[in-house]
């Protein structure tokens, strides 16, 4: 590798940018692909070829152009290696740009179709003696709102303590153990959970025992390994001396760790909570098994069939009557309210975890 | 100070006294990481308890099963395991680029905010996934099918007839690898980002490019990350229910096509479909269904935990 053979193309004075691309080049290069095809498919449009403007297609194409471009364009002026790099440069940058495709495609459908019936019928009406327009989510909401409380109050005390029992107590073989099957127990499939919490519930009460409780029973055991994991790695990062200024001064382990540990990492643990029940407040496939479907209001978790948001979702899209469009609209309206809550949770939960994070520096 | 003057003479250790919170308390924690330990015996315990009668159930049960229990599951089986894989061999490489762009190619000021948009995806419900699955992508994609049985429908896997609605095992698995990218991306960055700096800036000193850097002092350090990466993206990919139940059209077929409309079910799929109007021991014969899926992914998932917490502790709950 001589140094000869760099300034193969002589253009500028400047020999450190000899044989380099401006600066911006890719970027300029990214806009130009995006906007041709822009054009190409409005004039598809406009020929009449496709019945609306693909904004997709247009951004998938372009930047696929562009890949080309850059790696054809990098391979004359800058040589082999530097046009491989930034053909890894733009395949990784594609990657991410059309992943984020399905995310906008699905965030626009949802918005758009949902808005249909974002009404306040939506939210006042149960599904009750409904036929075909009209009918709402009321009890629906209800009973997401009920099954996870009760979820939450199960799982909260649950998870907190054994990550405490980890990050304090836990030595030897039972808090690896435990450290691993609650790793493992992440990956259990929801149904799988929907199931255990239908067998349990069928051997205490006898057979096709449907109820809120037992959704709730399901909903915490993917939850409980999702507050344990998450704790345990926000108490962790409690400074050791806090702990030993403590026992310094003749606290006893147990105020300390009420007293002293955990108000300092409330942010830290709230924000794990809130991430964790917006993971399972859009759990379908255990509801469905576990609390079955109904169309009216049921408040309580003790007896009879319950109905919740994404089993509504389900519902509306997989039974639909015989004119389907107002069960869609149902179907999408109730997917925007899930979506909003869910992102409600998570906006939330990361605010908290920033407003309230531990200050280590007075 | 008057109680050590008044002990005796030679080296007895102070003991601490043991309070009444402390033993209630420390067993409070003991027992529920115990109870943590139980409640996965007894999820496999109830499964199985619950499984038994499915081996003598009698055929017709449900619908579609005619023999024994194992010729009943095992296109399920089947269904389950191509589903993921298709769902993975789509995910891997966009997860990796993902990963690499936020961890080493994005702005340092974005990056954060790109992972959390990409963290996005992981909080949409299955369901909704599964709603656009059905109404928006497989019609969008549905064109793009007839071409490929029209042109290449010589090769095995694009083999027609076309399915009209563009409800296929490939819609689905494209759907499933939209929803398992978050996770594998997210364990992929932890991974990238704990390359040593030293060798990346190393390698940037001796003139690599960026790319011949990451190949070079990245990629050799996360083999193993990004192994159980895709295996907890198998596990995840396996066990989705909602959003196959509503995109797949099924079948009772093993087949490799990817394009027609006679699709194997996945296991979770089918007992979404069938439970609610399941009776007797055809509950029974879905529960054992179920315990052969967790089976299944708690198999994978140990694996993958196993290659993984070698490393450096990680979880998906983070």
């Amino acid at each position: 590798m001589s140094i000869a053979i760099r300034p193969r193309t002589a253009t500028g004075a400047n020999t450190l940018t000899a044989g380099k691309l401006p600066r911006g080049t890719a970027w300029w290069l990214l806009v130009v692909s995006w906007v041709i095809f822009t054009v190409i498919f409005l004039l598809l449009k406009a020929s009449g070829a496709t019945a609306n403007f693909n904004i997709v297609g247009a951004l998938f194409f372009g930047t696929v152009l562009f890949d080309v471009l850059i790696v054809v364009i990098s391979r004359i002026v800058e040589g082999g290696r530097k046009a491989k790099d930034r053909l890894i440069t733009s395949l990784v940058t594609t990657a991410f740009i059309v992943t984020l495709l399905p995310l906008v495609s699905l965030i626009y459908t949802v918005i758009s179709r949902g808005v249909a019936r974002f009404d306040p019928m939506y939210f006042g009406d149960s599904m009750r003696n409904v036929i075909s327009v009209g009918g709402g989510a009321f009890h629906a909401i209800i009973g997401t709102l009920e099954i996870t409380a009760a979820a939450s109050i199960i799982s909260i005390p649950i998870g907190l303590l054994t990550s405490v029992y980890l990050v304090e107590y836990g030595r030897g073989h039972l808090a690896n153990g435990i450290r691993f099957f609650v790793d493992v127990m992440t990956g259990i499939p929801s149904i799988v959970a929907g199931l255990f919490a239908y067998s349990l519930f069928t051997i205490i009460f006898g057979p096709a025992f449907q109820a809120g409780i037992v959704g709730a029973v399901a909903l915490s055991v993917l939850m409980i390994p999702v507050i344990v994991r998450s704790s345990e790695e926000i108490l962790k990062i409690v400074p050791n001396e806090l702990r030993e200024a403590s026992y310094a001064l003749g606290v006893p382990k147990w105020l300390t760790i009420m007293k002293i540990i955990l108000p300092t990492s409330i942010a830290g643990l709230t924000t794990g909570v809130m991430l964790a029940i917006s993971r399972v407040i859009g759990e379908t496939a255990p509801l469905l098994l576990t609390t079955g479907f109904t169309t009216s209001t049921n408040f309580n978790l003790f007896s009879d069939k319950m109905m919740t948001l994404p089993v509504f979702v389900y519902t509306q899209y997989s039974t639909q009557g015989p004119i389907p469009a107002p069960y869609v609209d149902r179907s999408w309206t109730g997917a925007l309210v899930l979506i909003l809550i869910v992102m409600l949770l998570n906006l939330v939960a990361r605010l908290v975890g920033r407003a309230f994070a531990p200050k280590f520096k007075r | 100070m008057t109680a050590t003057a008044e002990r005796p003479k030679g080296i007895v250790r102070p003991k601490a006294k043991v309070r009444l919170g402390d033993r209630v308390f420390s067993l409070t924690t003991v027992l529920s990481g115990a109870l943590i330990l139980l409640v996965l015996v007894l999820v496999a315990l109830f499964l199985v308890v619950q499984s038994i009668p499915a081996f003598s159930a009698k055929p017709n049960a449900l619908p579609g099963l005619t023999g024994s229990f194992w010729a009943y599951v095992g296109p399920l089986v089947f269904g389950t395991v191509w589903a993921g894989i298709l769902a993975l061999i789509m995910a891997t490489p966009f997860s990796l680029g993902i990963a690499l762009f936020i961890s080493h190619y994005a702005p340092r000021r974005i990056a954060a905010v790109l992972g959390y948009v990409i963290d996005l995806l992981a909080a949409v419900p299955s369901v909704v996934f599964g709603l656009w699955g059905v109404l928006v992508l497989a019609p969008f994609i549905q064109p793009f099918y007839s071409t490929l049985v029209n042109t290449v429908g010589w090769f095995p896997l694009f083999a027609g007839p076309v399915s009209g609605t563009g409800k296929t095992i490939l819609t689905a698995a494209i759907v499933l690898a939209v929803m398992v990218i978050p996770i594998m991306t997210a364990i992929m960055r932890e991974i990238f980002l704990q390359a040593p700096v030293l060798h990346e800036e190393a390698a940037l000193a001796l003139g690599a490019t960026r790319w011949e850097m990451i190949r070079m002092a990245v990629l050799p350090f996360a083999r193993s990350g990004i192994i159980s990466a895709i295996m907890l993206g198998l596990g995840r990919a396996l066990g989705e229910t909602l959003a196959i139940a509503i995109v797949l059209s099924p079948a009772t077929v093993i087949n490799v096509f990817l394009l027609t409309s006679q699709n194997p079910n996945t296991i979770a799929a089918n007992i979404a479909l069938q439970f609610n109007e399941a009776q007797g021991a055809g509950v029974n014969v879905l529960i054992a269904s179920g315990l052969v899926l967790f089976v299944i992914t708690l198999l994978v998932n140990m694996a993958a935990r196993f290659v993984v917490n070698r490393r450096k502790a990680f979880s998906g709950a983070n």
